[in-house]
C-alpha cells in the first residue's frame, strides 16, 4: 500500500541511482528545514554508508564503526592542527590513509572470529581507540578533544575558494559524498560487489565456489573504513574540532540506527536513516530531554517490524529480500 | 624494580579479585544465555544498573541490605522474562544479530528511562553497617564489605553449578545448549527453558548490579562500561563456556586491578590488547570450541 503511491518515483531512482542522489542533494539545501542539516546528512548518510557496506552488503555486523569515522576525524584533524599541513587535500588524504590502516588492522584481527563474536570484537577494539585517544591528551586534546583545526580554503587548478560559508562548505562535501557513492556503485555493480552479497546470503556456499571469502571481507571491511573515514575526516573539518566522543561506541550505534532505521543493503536507506535520525533527534530533542528513549523505542520497532527498514520497506529491497 | 609493599600489592590482588567477582557473575549470564539461544544480549549491562539502581529504591523502602540483597535481583531477573516472553521470543529463527541489535535498542531506552526515574545525578549507597569497617588480615587491612563481595559470588557460582549438575532441569539446559532439536524431539519445552535461563541470566546481572553500587556508585552508564568489559571476558574465555566466563573474568579483573596499580592510564586499555594476543594465540578463546555459534 504504501510502497504503490511512491512506486513510480521509488521505481526510477532505483533504477538511476546516481543521477537521482546528484540531483536531490543538489537542491538539499534549499530543501531542508535548515541549512546545517542538509551538510550533517551528507555526512553521516556517507558514514552509513560505509557501515552499510559491511553489514547491509557484507553481513558483517560491526558495532564499532566509530573507529574509523575517528580515525579519519582525527586523522585530517592532526595533520591541521598538529602538523600544519597547508593542504586541504593532503589533509584529507592523510585521514583516509588512518582510517584504511586502522580498517585492515582491525578487520585482521576481528575476522579470526565468525559469526556473533564480529560485533563484540568490532565494539571492544573501537572502545580502545576511544581510551588511547582519551589518555594521549598531549596529542590528542583528550576529554577537551582536538582543538585548532584551521579550516583552509579549497584549492584546485590554481583557484581558491573559501569554504567559510555554509553553502560553500556543503557543496564541497557534496562533490566528495557524489564521488563516494558512484565509487560504491562501482564496487557493488563488480564482480567483487555480487562475492559480497554470496557471503551475505550464505558464506559456506561462497567458500564452495571457491573464494577466499576471508580476504574478500577483509577488503569490504577496507573500503567500509574508507568510506566512514572520509566522513571522519569532512565532519572534523565541519567542526574544525574533533570531539573524543567521535571513537566512542555511542557514536557506533548511532550509525547502526540510522542505517536500520533507513534500510540495510539498500542503496539510499543510510542517507534516508540519517536524515530521519537527525531530524528525529533534532525536534524530539525540543519537547523531551529523553530523546534517545524515543529512538530506542523506535529502533526496536524496527528490529522487530520493519527490519527492512524504511527505504528497503518502500523498495521492497534490502536485507531479507 | 618496582619498590612496592607486598601488603598493597596484596591488597591490590584482592580488589582485582572483587572486580572480577562482578565480571563473572555478569559474563556468566551472558554466556549461559548466548549457549543456549544464541542471544547476544547487549541489555546485559543496562539491567546490571538496573539492579543498582532498584537497590537503591528497596533500599529506601524495606531499610533491610539483606531483604534488598535477594529482592532486587528477583525483581530485575522478573523484568528479563518479560523481556524474552515480550521482545526477544519474537526474534528467534532471524539471524542472530537481530536479537543484539533489538537489545541494543533496548539498553539506549532503559539508560533514558533510568535517567528520567531516578535522576541524571548518580547515586551513592552505603554498605550495610555490619560490614561498612575494615578488617585486618595480619598484613593490611581491607574493607569487609569487599571481601563480602567476593563471598556472594562464590555462593552465587556453586548454586548456579548445583541448579545445572544436579537438578533435572539443569540437565535439560545443558542438553538444550548441546543439541536443542534433539530436545525439542524428546517432547521437552524449551520455550519455557529459555524463558527460565534468561531470567537466571538477568537475574544474576542484577545481583552484580546491586553488588557493585557501594562500591562503584550507581550511574546510568554504568552498565555500558561494564558490557564492553563482558564482551571481551567472553571472546577471551569462549562464548557459551562457563568455564571459561569464569577464569577469563578473574584474569580481567586482576589484569585490570594490578595495572590499575603500576601503570592508572594503560589499566583500561591492556584489557584488549589481552584480548588481541588471545585472537592471535588462540581464536576460540581459552575455552571456546571452534566453530560454536560461527
Amino acid at each position: 500500500m504504501i510502497r504503490g503511491a511512491f512506486g513510480p518515483f521509488t521505481a526510477w531512482v532505483t533504477v538511476h541511482p546516481i543521477a537521482s542522489f546528484v540531483v536531490f542533494f543538489a537542491i538539499f539545501p534549499f530543501i531542508a528545514p535548515y541549512q546545517a542539516l542538509a551538510t550533517q546528512v551528507l555526512i553521516f548518510g556517507l558514514f552509513a554508508l560505509g557501515f552499510n557496506l559491511l553489514y547491509g552488503y557484507t553481513g558483517l555486523l560491526s558495532f564499532g564503526h566509530a573507529a574509523y569515522y575517528g580515525l579519519g576525524a582525527y586523522g585530517a584533524g592532526l595533520a591541521l592542527a598538529k602538523l600544519k599541513v597547508t593542504s586541504l587535500w593532503l589533509a584529507l588524504g592523510i585521514g583516509l590513509g588512518a582510517a584504511v590502516v586502522g580498517g585492515a588492522l582491525v578487520g585482521f584481527f576481528c575476522l579470526r572470529r565468525r559469526g556473533i563474536y564480529f560485533a563484540m570484537l568490532t565494539l571492544a577494539f573501537a572502545q580502545m581507540l576511544y581510551f588511547i585517544a582519551f589518555h594521549a591528551a598531549d596529542l590528542t586534546g583528550g576529554d577537551d578533544g582536538l582543538r585548532g583545526i584551521p579550516l583552509l580554503p579549497l584549492s584546485l587548478f590554481g583557484v581558491s575558494v573559501s569554504l567559510r560559508h555554509p553553502l560553500a562548505f556543503y557543496y564541497f562535501a557534496y562533490v566528495l559524498v557524489v564521488l563516494a557513492v558512484a565509487g560504491l556503485k562501482r564496487i557493488l555493480d563488480s564482480p567483487f560487489g555480487a562475492v559480497l552479497r554470496a557471503i551475505r546470503e550464505n558464506s559456506d556456499r561462497a567458500v564452495a565456489c571457491g573464494y577466499d571469502i576471508n580476504r574478500v571481507k577483509l577488503l569490504s571491511f577496507v573500503f567500509s573504513a574508507l568510506f566512514t573515514g572520509l566522513a571522519g575526516a569532512l565532519d572534523a573539518l565541519r567542526l574544525t574540532v574533533v570531539p573524543v566522543e567521535s571513537l566512542y561506541w555511542s557514536t557506533s550505534g548511532q550509525v547502526v540506527i540510522m542505517t536500520l532505521l533507513g534500510g540495510a543493503g539498500t542503496f539510499f536507506g543510510p542517507f534516508v536513516g540519517a536524515a530521519t535520525y537527525l531530524v528525529l533527534a533534532d525536534r524530539l530533542s525540543l519537547f523531551i530531554e529523553a530523546w534517545p528513549l524515543v529512538i530506542g523505542v523506535i529502533f526496536m520497532v524496527f528490529v522487530l517490524f520493519l527490519p527492512r527498514g524504511i527505504w528497503g520497506t518502500l523498495t521492497s529491497r534490502g536485507i531479507g529480500s | 624494580m618496582f619498590d612496592v609493599p607486598l601488603s598493597a600489592l596484596v591488597a591490590q590482588v584482592f580488589t582485582g579479585l572483587v572486580l572480577g567477582g562482578i565480571l563473572v557473575l555478569m559474563a556468566i549470564g551472558l554466556s549461559l544465555i548466548f549457549g543456549l539461544m544464541t542471544v547476544v544480549n547487549f541489555a546485559h549491562g543496562a539491567f546490571y544498573m538496573l539492579g543498582a539502581y532498584v537497590a537503591f529504591s528497596l533500599l529506601g523502602l524495606t531499610k533491610s541490605f539483606w531483604a534488598t540483597l535477594v529482592l532486587a535481583p528477583l525483581v530485575v531477573g522478573t523484568l528479563g522474562l518479560l523481556v524474552e516472553r515480550l521482545l526477544i521470543r519474537r526474534l528467534y529463527g532471524r539471524s542472530p544479530d537481530d536479537p543484539l541489535l533489538l537489545t541494543f535498542g533496548l539498553s539506549l531506552a532503559m539508560v533514558e528511562g533510568v535517567k528520567l526515574l531516578w535522576g541524571k545525578i548518580g547515586l551513592t549507597v552505603d554498605p550495610p553497617k555490619q560490614l561498612s569497617s575494615a578488617v585486618d588480615l595480619g598484613f593490611m587491612n581491607f574493607p569487609v564489605y569487599r571481601l563480602f563481595v567476593i563471598a556472594v559470588t562464590a555462593a552465587a557460582l556453586v548454586a548456579l553449578w548445583l541448579f545445572l549438575e544436579k537438578t533435572n532441569v539443569g540437565l535439560i539446559i545443558r542438553a538444550g545448549s548441546r543439541d536443542a532439536l534433539m530436545v525439542r524431539a524428546l517432547g521437552l519445552d524449551l520455550n519455557r527453558i529459555w524463558l527460565l535461563v534468561f531470567g537466571i541470566g538477568i537475574g544474576m546481572a542484577g545481583l552484580a548490579g546491586v553488588l557493585a553500587g557501594p562500591m562503584r556508585g550507581v550511574y546510568a552508564e554504568m552498565g555500558v562500561e561494564i558490557i564492553i568489559e563482558c564482551f571481551v571476558v567472553v571472546v577471551v574465555g569462549g562464548m557459551g563456556s562457563l568455564a571459561g566466563a569464569i577464569v577469563a573474568g578473574l584474569l580481567m579483573g586482576e589484569i585490570v586491578s594490578l595495572t590499575t596499580f603500576f601503570a592508572p592510564k594503560l589499566a583500561e586499555i591492556v584489557v584488549f590488547v589481552v584480548m588481541a594476543v588471545v585472537l592471535l594465540v588462540r581464536p576460540s578463546g581459552l575455552f571456546g570450541e571452534a566453530g560454536l555459534a560461527e
